[in-house]
């Protein structure tokens, strides 16, 4: 008994010694690279201080990309100091939308979003709404296109439009977004404006654009709707055809006419920007505003605009605000009309 | 042709002092990152991107694919050890590993799982180098009806993981489905289930539902017996493999690759699929089925192996047609992008020498994983000999960390507990809790491409049987079910018989 309490009694103090050596060196593991990162902010004293940019969807997303590349331009430029950026997933970003419009009065928070979080304040059936808060800037769009396989029987749009109005339930829509994201807006006015019923569109999700692609190569799907920057290289390679882009003028570098050429008048592009908590005042709102317009004129951005194959689109604020407007109306009246909202 | 010149070249890129430091970290990294539940490999990365930034491309990538490969070696070791599986991936080493760990086994699971992944990862690798241009070709190939096929066939195998009472494992696959069905219907958007909290929109993360089954189902248990049961020592065996765990063990070593690695490489496969079906093919071969589920060594190595080898097949797909099959896939093709590369049918000729120096250091890696792991198995073993209070504070202060680091929610902590409550009933009545997680796995992925094979076939059900492969799984299932009956047919005149002579 006595012999038996003393290795007993030694265990857990070792066991406990490597319990917390393991944890302090997981910790120094994880902490460490963050903080080098916050700790390489510029120091100027008239520069915005202590920002926060919010992330609606999770790390390696398209909002979480465009945020942190902006926070990494402000911050290497000196238009700002350190910016901690977070992420709030969740329900397609209006997790991160609620959170922003309870900050409300919060002068050092924005929230990168795009068309993809308009739709889902509609399919999500969020209380808090694009109409609370307050616009900062748009910052890129990028055209989508409508893609068929190598193999594929349609050669032109007209063909595809034919086979369409013909049978719209016998052509299957691929797209890499649910329900009132982008992928799946495009095709739905698409059709509308080619004289389909966007109800009888047959829309297939998939899981983001790799997962679309397989689908496309494979023809899987009739054609399907995409952002242009993930499937240039496949464009370039032959795998993939372009048989039209939505946005108003041709994309340079894709050998396709644009939708309204084709006699189909619609435009739509996918975009990105920047909001910020409802209940600012005007300087607040300018203070703001004045940080993403300088960001905006730093060969930082220009430099990620390039890197990033994105398209600037540049609008600041109210003129930002007319436009994030419009495109609730008109991304509510579709999903309305197909039920979703 | 010249592959072998090709990677013969990346290795002397990739054996330099910087790019080894390069994949030194990224394989630490890689290996904390994988024993924290809920910090996934995906993850990691994502946050390491902009870091990364200022490095050139190939030592960023090195460093990416430590990560990658460490995070499914780490993922493994609480799972064994603590029942708290890190990743979705090792969820299929708690079930073995951790009652080997129980009984003073723990070095030998986690060396057989570390050997495991070395091996899976080393012909998952050498697969990528022979086999990568025709993966490609095949991987598009696959569609829905096909992906509904291997997931019916995933149940029917699962039916004999449900344990001695078919009731209860039905029950368990039961309440893993129903988990499965949270959040908002992949095809049309409506919301299930989630009773009006936006949190649960995205449904709920695979990995809580592992821990708080698992984990803190485990943590519950234990405490409401602890004060009755006598503490028993954890008796600390050999810390080596024996000769009789290497001639249990290494055939499920080589098998394992075969079911990981074309999982990996195909659009919606992943990890955990060959895992699980790794898992039950042992568990079928082996002939001491009666250890099963009380630690028997090749549920451990077959299932990790299997994992580690469908990493290398998703970078396949990644690398050749520039499709991402995982979350961290994914991210690595963002990290591609923001470096101005295109990963896609012209990466093998524009950045030949990237794509051989990365693939080059996937070898030194799991070289330095095995190094790194195989000494520490004994050293992560003596966890268990701290007393239970504390351990088991231990696993929860995990469990919690893992589940908010998920994304971010403390809606997720309550989620956790109350998953958590419902394995501590689970274990009360007798229920196994394998089949619950494999329900919310499977659940979903199968009601996705049933729907959108019907869907795109415009409502057609003859659609499920219209490709080669999955009338052969089909073929394979039927095959599955009737051997038993059939055995049944031959065995029962012996056995009638047998009575009547007493």
């Amino acid at each position: 008994m006595v012999t038996r309490t003393e290795p007993e009694r030694a265990a857990p103090k070792r066991g406990a010694r490597a319990w917390t050596a393991i944890v302090a060196a997981i910790a120094a593991l994880l902490l460490i690279p963050p903080l080098i990162g916050s700790l390489s902010g510029g120091t100027d004293g008239t520069q915005l201080r202590g920002l926060r940019f919010l992330v609606p969807n999770a790390p390696g997303g398209g909002y979480d990309i465009t945020a942190r590349t902006a926070a990494k331009a402000m911050e290497d430029s000196g238009v700002s100091g350190s910016i901690e950026v977070f992420n709030l997933p969740g329900a397609g970003g209006t997790v991160g939308l609620g959170r922003t419009v309870n900050e409300s009065g919060n002068d050092r928070l924005v929230m990168s979003m795009g068309l993809g979080v308009v739709g889902s304040v509609y399919t999500n059936d969020s209380p808090a709404t694009l109409a609370d808060v307050t616009p900062i800037a748009r910052l890129t769009q990028e055209s989508e296109i409508v893609v068929v396989g190598k193999d594929s029987q349609f050669k032109t749009i007209d063909q595809l439009i034919a086979a369409w109005k013909a049978n719209p339930g016998g052509v299957p829509v691929g797209g890499g977004s649910s329900p009132g994201g982008p992928d799946h807006l495009a095709p739905m006015l698409f059709a509308k404006a080619a004289g389909i019923e966007p109800k009888a569109v047959n829309y297939i999700p998939y899981d983001g654009g790799g997962e679309l692609l397989a689908a496309v190569l494979g023809n899987k799907v009739a054609f399907g709707t995409s952002g242009i920057s993930e499937y240039r290289d496949q464009i370039e390679a032959g795998e993939l055809r372009v048989l039209a882009v939505t946005a108003p003028e041709r994309v340079e570098g894709i050998d396709a006419p644009t939708l309204k050429e084709s006699g189909v008048d619609m435009e739509f592009t996918n975009w990105r920007g920047i909001v910020a908590p409802p209940g600012l005042d005007a300087n607040q709102t300018r203070e703001l505003v004045d940080a993403f317009v300088a960001l905006h004129d730093t060969p930082e951005w220009k430099e990620a605009l390039e890197r990033n194959g994105w398209t600037d689109a540049f609008l600041p604020a109210d003129r930002f605000g007319t436009f994030l407007a419009a495109e609730n109306d008109r991304v509510a009246k579709i999903l309305r009309e197909l039920g979703l909202a | 042709m010249d592959t072998f010149s090709s990677l013969m070249d990346g290795f002397g890129h990739a054996l330099t002092p910087t790019n080894l430091l390069f994949a030194a970290i990224g394989v630490l990294l890689g290996t904390a990152i994988g024993v924290l539940p809920g910090i996934g490999p995906a993850m990691a990365l994502a946050l390491l991107l902009p870091v990364t930034y200022a490095f050139d491309p190939t030592g960023a990538f090195i460093m990416f694919a430590g990560i990658y490969f460490g995070g499914m070696f780490g993922g493994s070791t609480t799972s064994i050890l603590l029942n708290t599986p890190g990743e979705s991936a090792a969820v299929v080493a708690a079930i073995e590993g951790n009652p080997m760990a129980r009984s003073g086994r723990g070095p030998q699971a986690l060396a057989a799982a570390a050997i495991g992944h070395f091996v899976g990862g080393m012909i998952g690798t050498i697969l990528l180098v022979l086999l990568a241009p025709l993966v490609a070709g095949l991987a598009v190939g696959i569609g829905a009806p096909d992906y509904f096929a291997v997931m019916v066939l995933a149940f029917v195998a699962v039916t004999s993981v449900l344990g001695s009472s078919r009731v209860r494992g039905f029950a368990s696959l039961a309440i893993g489905l129903a988990i499965g069905l949270v959040g908002l219907d992949p095809l049309t958007g409506s919301q299930r289930l989630t009773f009006g909290i936006p949190q649960l929109a995205d449904g709920i993360d695979v990995v809580i539902v592992a821990v708080g089954i698992f984990a803190v189902g485990e943590a519950l248990w234990v405490a409401a017996h602890l004060r009755r049961t006598e503490q028993e020592v954890i008796p600390v065996g050999q810390p080596w493999l024996g000769s009789d765990d290497l001639r249990r063990t290494w055939k499920p070593w080589l098998r394992g690759p075969l079911i990981g690695f074309p999982f990996g490489a195909i659009p919606a496969g992943g990890a955990e699929i060959p895992t699980f079906l790794s898992y039950v093919l042992e568990r079928r071969l082996s002939r001491r089925r009666d250890e099963f589920g009380k630690g028997a060594i090749e549920g451990v190595a077959g299932p990790e192996s299997a994992s580690s080898a469908s990493s290398a097949g998703t970078l396949t797909a990644m690398l050749t047609i520039g499709l991402p099959t995982t979350a961290t896939a994914a991210v690595m093709l963002a990290a591609f992008q923001q470096f101005g590369i295109q990963p896609g049918p012209l990466l093998f000729q524009r950045e030949s020498q990237l794509v051989w120096t990365l693939i080059a250091s996937l070898f030194i890696g799991l070289v330095l994983l095995l190094v790194l792991n195989l000494p520490l198995a004994p050293v992560w073993a003596k966890l268990l000999r701290i007393p239970r209070p504390y351990l088991y504070a231990g696993i929860l202060f995990f469990a919690c960390v893992g589940a908010y680091a998920v994304s971010g929610q403390p809606v997720d902590l309550i989620v956790l507990l109350v998953i958590g409550v419902i394995g501590f009933f689970m274990r009360r009545y007798g229920l196994p809790v394998l089949p619950a997680v494999l329900g919310v796995i499977l659940g979903p992925d199968a009601e996705l491409q049933l729907r959108r094979a019907l869907q795109i076939a415009d409502g057609d059900w003859l659609t499920l049987v219209s490709t080669p492969l999955a009338v052969i799984v089909y073929l394979a299932i039927l095959v599955l079910l009737l051997v038993p009956i059939a055995r049944k047919f031959v065995k029962r005149p012996e056995k009638e018989r047998e009575p009547a002579d007493h």
